[in-house]
């Protein structure tokens, strides 16, 4: 089972407990508004629009396929920014092994993996492969998830998932779909029972003001979670949105929050029971 | 001798408004020692110094006491001492002073004391109220701060977790804006408790220090504990090193025709040489001048000869290797190609045997050898790097770059070590450098330093310096710390501001 990988990070501190390798999926089935990498939406259609901007030749058409050499890449991201289609030729198809011995060097260093995406539930079967290969290495197991995944319908994947790194990116089923695309209900679903099996590693929420009501999406989701915290505290990451990597027309329309807003969601997830909340 | 040339000398100092008094003093009572010679050397050997292949690290020619005397703190906790008239301590308040005290009493190269010992387990004993133990410790850090003006000194906690260590590491980290003392973990992650080292690698981040020393490593070395001194020398407490000198490597390549030369030829000459002249100045050192005939350290048995080594410095092995690929037609370079790596192997293997076939009359606690070290450099040093570290500029990626280190580090008993600055990435997730120091050292690697990108104490070779420090030095105005000099001299010549900064994404 092979999948399509975007990026590995063999060294990362944001994506979980201690140092971990971060695997980062192409293909994802929201199409947010504010996403920072809008090429790991979708698909490559190989219609071969970025091939001549490429400054170095980098990638070429052959046989009606995009076809991209690594050694020559300047990484300069002009194929990126000319597709049409948000996605990127810049990806490599990695078995669960292959992905594996690309991390041999960083076994010593890392407690973990992290795989991200896109999302990167929709490589399901690839998933369960590199996490129980991962799990002879006594490496721990996460996923970075949207949450659009039955997560307690699969207990093979959750046996050899350590925890799932939920977005909440919208609590109101509506908003949620004027965001991504899909609604909110299977999302909280997802944060109740996680929570209740123990898995649920960390909650995030991206906020957006005027566009999204994120202090209705703190509130709730804390109000929610609560129960669960005394078996353990859970992580809520608030993030600011930053206008980094989005896409057109939404970068003009969408607004930063001020460090005051990010401060009054936190004293609500605060006043909620959460203690361990993380501004960024 | 040249009475002019001493005279311009002198000059120099006594005329420099960047020196404090204390800084002039002690530049001035080495001169003198430049300009005399108590031994004989080779004219081979002087051909070579003055070539800048062996170099004497400024220790001049009459050297009357230890480079690096690491003390048995222990025996003062328990017996004090007679000399400065100190009796053991009863209370906190007495075991500070006792060591505020002695460590004015401890020659070194630097004439301030190198080696302040395992200070949590020295104060452990004495801790009843936290909240005055905290004031005491408080006081005690700034005190050393604001009286030894140089940042070779050294305090050594762990590997266990005490009250003491604790209270340490939390005060320092408030105190960040302190560059003295260094300070070092003996860490071994069986023994010391994850919250510990996280707690460490958080005041690191503030203000780069402490380092890691892997333990597990270091305590096999000698027979009797060790202790990290000076920059990062692991030695024998109770001795230490009687003089470092050191082999420029980089120098040597230039002059060979290609490996081979370098390994079968110029080499066992210039450490054959090297070691001559380092049992030379241990003879005269011992026999001749007065420490151990007569300074109380050895009269009361706080050190004694026999646990005392040489230590046989080199840079620049980075430098050296990329000469003789470049002379033999190769395009690999050090860190990045295994031809390479295996050529820096064969040196240091050849170097290794040079170092322990030759028989000093001292060194018991070495087998009568002397030690590899990974010499940090020195402020003239331009395009040398230290030791066997990978050039600022060359960096690998972290993962890659750790496990370099851990192939280099074992070939040195008495001191390597590496550095790795992080941005303020890291400060969210202190757990992330743990887990890469315990990856590093089950590897092999013997000892790891990292700071912040963003904090004003950082380590620039092997010592900490204050930035603000340097930068006022660079404006003529003097500062107290006297190796910030020497800080200024290696920010100009070796890019230390420009070490890459680990951004853990």
């Amino acid at each position: 089972m092979k999948a399509l990988v975007n990026r590995i990070i063999h060294t990362s501190v944001v994506d979980g407990p201690g140092n971990r390798a971060a695997i980062f999926l192409q293909g994802c089935n929201y199409t947010c508004s504010y996403c920072h990498n809008p090429e790991t939406i979708h698909r490559c259609v190989h219609c071969g629009v970025c091939v001549p901007v490429c400054p170095t030749g980098a990638l070429t058409m052959e046989l009606d396929k995009v076809v991209w050499r690594e050694e020559k890449c300047c990484k300069c991201d002009q194929c990126l920014a000319a597709c049409p289609n948000m996605a990127s030729a810049k990806v490599r198809e990695y078995s669960a092994s292959e992905v594996m011995a690309l991390l041999k060097n960083d076994l010593p260093f890392i407690r973990g993996i992290t795989v991200s995406g896109g999302e990167c539930s929709l490589q399901r079967d690839f998933l369960l492969e590199l996490f129980t290969l991962a799990k002879e290495k006594k490496l721990t197991c996460l996923m970075d998830s949207n949450g659009s995944y039955d997560y307690t319908a699969d207990a093979e994947l959750m046996a050899v998932c350590d925890g799932v790194m939920l977005d909440v990116k919208a609590w109101d089923d509506g908003l949620h779909r004027k965001l991504t695309g899909m609604g909110s209900r299977m999302v909280i679903d997802n944060a109740v029972k996680l929570a209740k099996a123990g898995k649920l590693e960390e909650v995030r929420t991206v906020v957006v003001p005027d566009y999204l009501d994120s202090e209705q999406t703190v509130t709730e989701i804390t109000r929610l979670l609560s129960p669960f915290l005394e078996t353990g505290s859970i992580r809520y990451k608030i993030i600011a949105y930053r206008p980094f990597g989005v896409r057109q027309p939404f970068r003009s329309q969408l607004r930063v929050p001020t460090a005051d807003e990010l401060q009054h969601l936190e004293d609500i997830a605060r006043r909620n029971g959460f203690t361990d909340i993380v501004l960024i | 001798m040249n009475i002019t040339d001493m005279k311009k000398e002198v000059k120099a100092v006594i005329d420099n408004c960047t020196l404090t008094h204390e800084q002039a003093m002690m530049n001035l009572s080495s001169i003198p020692l430049n300009y005399v010679e108590f031994f004989d050397t080779t004219p081979r050997f002087r051909e070579l110094r003055e070539a800048g292949v062996l170099c004497t690290m400024s220790e001049g020619n009459g050297t009357y006491a230890p480079r690096y005397i690491l003390p048995d703190y222990e025996k003062l906790m328990r017996e004090g001492c007679k000399f400065p008239r100190l009796a053991p301590p009863t209370n906190l308040w007495e075991a500070v002073t006792v060591l505020e005290i002695f460590y004015q009493h401890i020659p070194s190269v630097t004439h301030f004391p190198v080696y302040l010992g395992p200070v949590d387990k020295m104060l452990e004993p004495f801790i009843e109220d936290e909240e005055e133990a905290r004031k005491l410790i408080r006081h005690f850090l700034i005190f050393l701060d604001r009286t030894i003006s140089d940042s070779y000194c050294h305090m050594n906690l762990g590997p266990e977790e005490t009250r003491a260590g604790r209270m340490i590491v939390e005060i320092q980290k408030e105190l960040w804006e302190n560059a003295i003392p260094s300070m070092t973990l003996l860490y071994d992650p069986d023994i010391t408790p994850d919250d510990f080292a996280k707690l460490c690698v958080e005041c690191a981040l503030a203000c780069a220090k402490p380092s890691f020393a892997n333990h597990k490593e270091y305590s096999k070395l000698y027979t009797t504990p060790y202790g990290i001194a000076s920059c990062y020398n692991a030695l024998p407490i109770g001795g230490g090193a009687f003089t470092l000198s050191r082999i420029v490597l980089s120098r040597l390549a230039e002059r060979a025709k290609d490996s081979e030369h370098l390994i079968h030829d110029l080499l066992p000459i210039a450490a054959k040489e090297l070691c001559d002249y380092i049992e030379k100045k241990i003879t005269f050192l011992v026999d001749e001048t007065h420490f151990f005939k007569s300074n109380f350290l050895v009269q009361e048995g706080f050190v004694s000869l026999d646990r005392f080594t040489g230590m046989f410095g080199l840079v620049g092995m980075n430098e050296c290797v990329n000469i003789l690929m470049a002379k033999e037609g190769k395009s690999g370079t050090y860190g990045y190609s295994e031809e390479a790596d295996a050529m820096a192997k064969r040196i240091l293997d050849k170097l290794t045997a040079c170092v322990e076939g030759y028989e000093s009359r001292f060194c018991d606690c070495t087998g009568h050898h002397f030690s590899l070290h990974a010499q940090v450099g020195i402020a003239d040093d331009y395009s040398i790097s230290p030791g066997v570290r990978i050039a600022i500029g060359d960096e690998l990626p972290l993962h890659e770059h750790l496990l370099h280190c851990s192939q280099f580090h074992p070939y040195f008993k008495s001191g390597v070590g590496d550095i790795f600055p992080f941005d303020e990435t890291a400060k969210r997730n202190p757990d992330a450098i743990v887990d890469l120091i315990k990856g590093g050292f089950a590897q092999g690697m013997r000892y790891f330093s990292t700071y912040g990108s963003d904090a004003d104490v950082i380590r620039i070779t092997g010592y900490l310096v204050k930035k603000s420090d340097i930068a006022k030095l660079d404006a003529g105005i003097a500062v107290q710390q006297a190796n910030a000099t020497w800080g200024l001299g290696e920010v100009r010549n070796s890019r230390i501001l420009e070490r890459k900064v680990r951004s853990l994404e």
